[in-house]
């Protein structure tokens, strides 16, 4: 029924009603737009900044992950709207990705045997190559 | 036509009653969501898990292998007018693919004005910074092909990291193409007019979530591979 009334249904300009009621066809002010293309060019800066200052250790790497995310959020939530959606398409499409985690968890204990493996069992410790 | 929200039930309810009732709606779940859209968001959710198998079998190997990572900081170094900067060409690409974005997101604005022309420029600006960017990466695949990169082996370190570097440049950047090809399409198409019978420009966004996610991807891609 919402796809196939009339042709002007789809162009209306919906309000931001801040819960994503009417999103067929998302149409939001320009300025929203300019506000994050400059921010995403502030935090790529910053990342930029990051490496260019040589910062190390674990500020290095909170910094670049805060950075990421900062700018992963900023495209999804307001480029590609996901923040005007309604809650069942953006339950649908972000909470998949969370099992993730468990992949990177069990692949960090897997690199981590890997490599002791390495270090006791070839003495590769400083090392040299292996292969040849 | 304003008041056609009101007439349908589920615009009523919010929040988390809003997502039991679509989803036990036992009819379409996402509603007034473009198929077209709702089929591009699974698509790139399905591409998603692709790129994390990428990003998470390089954390794998580079936190597995003994010997040292090479320093991407100064693999990507250039030398500008004498002036040595580390990694300035992948922040010129950086800079460049957000860029892209930025004109994307307006273009899908003008569309639902149907503003036809500026669509169109705005899609094709779109597809020319994709087209730069694309010509940036082969630039520097083949500076580090030169300088002995391959993916069993470099100059600098784990043989690892040609493989992951290949692999997952190589898999962004035949996105970015294909994302070029389709954009410069439904730009044509914008342009001629097909859209304007039917009224519909959500072909406009969709097109727009594809070259989104790609600079979406890219932003892991930097701080994963490139600043770690």
């Amino acid at each position: 029924m919402a796809h196939d009334t009339t042709a002007t249904e789809h162009v209306v300009a919906h309000p931001i009603d801040g819960q994503g009621g009417n999103t067929h066809g998302q149409q939001h002010p320009l300025g929203i737009y300019f506000a994050i293309w400059a921010l995403l060019f502030v935090l790529s800066t910053f990342s930029y900044l990051v490496d260019y200052f040589h910062f190390v250790g674990f500020t290095r790497w909170a910094l670049i992950l805060l950075f990421m995310w900062l700018k992963a959020g900023l495209i999804v939530a307001v480029f590609m709207h996901m923040r005007w959606e309604r809650l069942a398409l953006m339950c649908a499409i972000l909470i998949p990705p969370l099992l993730l985690a468990v992949l990177v968890g069990l692949m960090s204990i897997e690199a981590n045997y890997t490599y002791w493996t390495r270090v006791i069992f070839f003495g590769l410790l400083g090392g040299q190559p292996s292969h040849g | 036509m304003t008041d056609q929200a009101a007439q349908e039930p589920w615009a009523q309810s919010q929040g988390l009653q809003s997502l039991v009732d679509d989803w036990s709606a036992d009819q379409e779940t996402f509603k007034r969501v473009h198929w077209g859209k709702a089929m591009m968001w699974i698509f790139l959710l399905s591409d998603t898990f692709i790129f994390s198998c990428f990003l998470t079998s390089y954390m794998t190997v580079r936190s597995s292998t003994t010997m040292p990572w090479p320093n991407p900081s100064e693999v990507f170094a250039l030398t500008i007018a004498g002036q040595h900067i580390p990694l300035i060409l992948i922040a010129i690409m950086t800079f460049i693919l957000i860029s892209s974005s930025g004109t994307m997101a307006l273009a899908v604005n003008y569309g639902y004005r149907h503003d036809r022309r500026t669509t169109a420029l705005l899609m094709l600006a779109t597809a020319l910074f994709g087209v730069s960017f694309v010509s940036m990466q082969a630039f520097e695949w083949t500076k580090l092909i030169l300088e002995g990169v391959r993916p069993w082996h470099n100059p600098w370190g784990a043989p690892q990291f040609g493989s992951c570097f290949f692999m997952i440049t190589g898999f962004h950047g035949l996105h970015v193409s294909i994302g070029v090809i389709y954009l410069t399409t439904i730009a044509i198409k914008v342009f001629r007019g097909d859209f304007e019978r039917k009224g519909n420009y959500e072909v406009v966004e969709i097109a727009g979530l594809y070259w989104h996610f790609v600079d979406l991807v890219w932003v892991f891609i930097f701080a994963f591979f490139y600043l770690w």
